[in-house]
């Protein structure tokens, strides 16, 4: 069945974009369909759809139609690899990715190689969701962009709120064992460090991916610390079960995460009853009172059971429009040179910059807490009746870290 | 650190009863038809969705019954239709059916409950803390647990050596032969063991799924550590089974809230080193290890104690 789904995934499109190759942009969506990772994949093709959607409706890009190509990776690298260069054998030109660093890194190593050895066929990555900050830095390339703020933005986002909260004193460090969570343990601890340097650290925890099933053990640990703060880039079953667990306990602490608003974590936070205790860094959330973005969540809302997890991706297809209207093209060469240095209007409001340097975006950055609603805040999560509430607007120039990139430019 | 000592001996006993819940119906299975059944996480995720999907009609207290009695049933049938005939093939074939059976069961169950966590909740009569100790709360439900554990301990214990059927499956899991000549069905025994051995799965999974998270990748995460359980604890044990259980369970538990290292120990490694993988050894915590103690365990036992800590035979 899957075999036959996949085949029908990738044939179709090709069927499809032989007949009409001239009027469409196709955009090979590359994340999990299936295995682990597919409940989180299949949110994010169905975001990227509903946006080639309303871009269709205005006409498109440079007059074309948006199609997205689904392509299942099952969050395997080397499957990516196949499934990137199946889209661009059915003609291809704009891959996009997120869910995993090290399926990014594998990607933008091949989409470079390929241009490389393919002039005049080039093919862009637009990365709406890893956040290794290597990418940017070290093993930057020219063909990769990426909308989401690294994880060093994050932190450094999340530790300039951090340093404003006096009860913030004794802070306890949870982390999966694995490159992302190393990152966000090692920085929070030098940005911490430097910024407030009363702040004590009482633990510093990694534990394997995605195979806890009882996180009592640990919250045990973290209560004996006398921790008042936690700190996790957790998502997906190791951030809802961890909760799950500090509630069973009883354990009262503000959390400060990266990805609560992940699928599962609302309705974790509701049952664990952590009434605005849990923060969560981002490019945005629902309930900001951006007009445009409301109009946006209502619509989305009203087609899908899920609420916008992705704003990024939304800042990346409406500027990969204006790029190519910029460009007067779809040429991937012409976009990616329209798309350096340029500025733009983001989705919850506020200007963002495509830095030229390592075509890394910077953008508004928000903090907000999950909890009870007031008047201000129209938008529920998961149906559990609470919503996210705005704690700070972190602005452009505070997210602003320097970049070790030595961008290669095509001749 | 008293406080730390005995939260973690709580925590750990009452995760361990949970793996003996699913292990004794293994052990038990693997013992009769000498096969290790990889499904049998499967029919603990099988329970806990039933028990979400019936609590949701009934309530929760119907769903602890009906589930594992419609797990047991789909656990007999898969035994008589399907185990029975590949037993013929040998236990290679055997052990292929029921890894297979574990992949097509994951795949109903995302076909029909999607691969999105459900919402499983604790029955409001149980949603309180029971008692609180050194400022930490213990949760009612989690005294639940360990209080159905300890029932079905028992009475699988008293079923197994006081009673006929229990002398009878005693019998057939070591001399087969000899108790199908005295006219025993013993195909029928085995039919009636799996059913038991998966149901008590499905009672797991019921009361674990509320607790912890009920979805479709929660078979594999639970699954290897069951073989660990039965190994450790001896082929066909039960009190071996209840005794590696628990003995895992506290060395889990224990091993996260342990936070000594080998730079702990000795002092940090000299800078000449700081780069290569030494070092990476050197520093690991023993909480950072603690999910692989079970399996070091496993490794160890398998090497100075083949037939397990109460195991009588050797396999």
């Amino acid at each position: 069945m899957r075999k036959l789904m996949m085949a029908a995934a990738i044939a179709l499109p090709m069927f499809g974009g032989a007949a009409i190759a001239q009027e469409t942009v196709k955009i090979g969506y590359i994340d999990p369909l299936s295995g682990g990772g597919a409940s989180i994949g299949e949110v994010g093709l169905k975001t990227f759809q509903f946006i080639a959607d309303e871009l269709n409706a205005k006409g498109g890009i440079q007059g074309k139609k948006v199609e997205i190509v689904p392509l299942d990776n099952k969050t395997n690298p080397q499957e990516s690899l196949i499934q990137a260069q199946k889209a661009i054998d059915a003609g291809v030109r704009y891959l996009t990715q997120g869910n995993g660093s090290s399926v990014a890194g594998a990607l933008s190593d091949f989409v470079t190689k390929y241009n490389e050895r393919n002039p005049g066929k080039e093919v862009l990555y637009f990365n709406y969701a890893a956040v290794d900050p290597v990418l940017t830095n070290a093993k930057c390339s020219f063909w990769h962009f990426r909308w989401d703020a690294n994880s060093d933005i994050k932190m450094e986002a999340l530790t300039n709120y951090m340093k404003t909260v006096p009860a913030v004193k004794n802070v306890y460090l949870i982390n999966q064992d694995y490159s992302f969570g190393e990152s966000v343990r090692s920085q929070a601890k030098a940005m911490l460090a430097a910024k407030r340097p009363d702040i004590k650290i009482v633990g510093d925890e990694l534990h394997p991916l995605l195979k806890i099933t009882d996180f009592a053990p640990y919250v045990a640990k973290i209560k004996a610390s006398g921790a008042d703060t936690v700190v996790t880039g957790n998502w997906g079953q190791d951030f809802s079960l961890l909760l799950k667990a500090a509630a069973d306990a009883g354990l009262k602490v503000n959390w400060y995460t990266y990805y609560a608003g992940g699928t599962g974590g609302p309705t974790a936070i509701k049952q664990a009853n952590l009434n605005h205790q849990v923060f969560a860094i981002g490019e945005g959330f629902p309930n900001l009172g951006n007009p445009s973005a409301d109009a946006f969540e209502r619509a989305l809302r009203a087609k899908y059971d899920f609420s916008l997890f992705y704003p990024r991706a939304v800042n990346e297809m409406r500027m990969f429009a204006a790029a190519a209207d910029k460009a007067k093209s779809i040429e991937p060469v012409k976009v990616a040179a329209a798309l350096e240095g340029m500025e733009f209007d983001v989705y919850d409001g506020g200007k963002g910059t495509m830095r030229k340097d390592d075509h890394q975006f910077f953008q508004p950055m928000y903090i907000a807490s999950f909890g009870e609603r007031t008047d201000k805040e129209p938008f529920d999560e998961e149906k559990t009746g609470w919503g996210w509430k705005t704690a700070a607007k972190i602005e452009v120039d505070q997210t602003m870290l320097p970049t070790t990139c030595k961008m290669e430019r095509p001749n | 650190m008293l406080e730390l000592i005995v939260i973690s001996t709580l925590n750990g006993v009452l995760f361990g009863m949970l793996l003996f819940l699913m292990a004794s119906g293994l052990t038990v299975i693997f013992s009769m038809l000498g096969v290790l059944n990889f499904a049998h996480a499967s029919f603990y995720m099988l329970g806990a969705f039933f028990g979400f999907q019936i609590s949701r009609w009934f309530g929760f207290w119907p769903a602890l019954l009906i589930a594992p009695l419609l797990a047991g049933a789909i656990g007999a049938g898969v035994e008589r239709f399907g185990l029975r005939r590949v037993h013929r093939n040998g236990h290679v074939a055997e052990l292929l059916f029921t890894f297979g059976l574990a992949f097509v069961i994951e795949e109903i169950v995302q076909i029909i409950w999607g691969k999105s966590p459900v919402d499983f909740r604790i029955p409001p009569v149980l949603d309180f803390s029971a008692f609180t100790i050194f400022s930490t709360n213990y949760p009612a439900y989690k005294m639940f647990m360990l209080l159905v554990s300890i029932a079905i301990f028992a009475a699988l214990l008293i079923v197994l050596k006081k009673t006929r059927i229990g002398l009878i499956v005693q019998a057939a899991l070591t001399h087969p032969h000899m108790v199908g000549h005295l006219g025993h069905n013993v195909g029928r025994i085995f039919m009636l063991v799996f059913g038991v051995g998966t149901a008590l799965a499905a009672v797991a999974g019921v009361i674990a799924g509320p607790a912890l998270v009920t979805q479709a990748n929660m078979a594999g995460l639970l699954g290897p550590i069951l073989f660990v359980v039965v190994v450790v604890g001896g082929l066909g044990s039960l009190p071996g089974a209840f005794v590696a259980s628990l003995l895992i369970g506290l060395v889990q538990t224990f091993a996260v809230s342990m936070n000594g290292s080998l730079s702990g120990a000795f002092g940090p490694l000299s800078p000449d080193y700081a780069s290569t993988w030494l070092a990476d050894i050197w520093s690991v915590t023993i909480a950072q290890i603690a999910p692989i103690m079970p399996y070091v365990l496993l490794v160890l036992i398998l090497i100075f104690r083949p037939m397990g800590l109460l195991g009588t035979r050797e396999t």
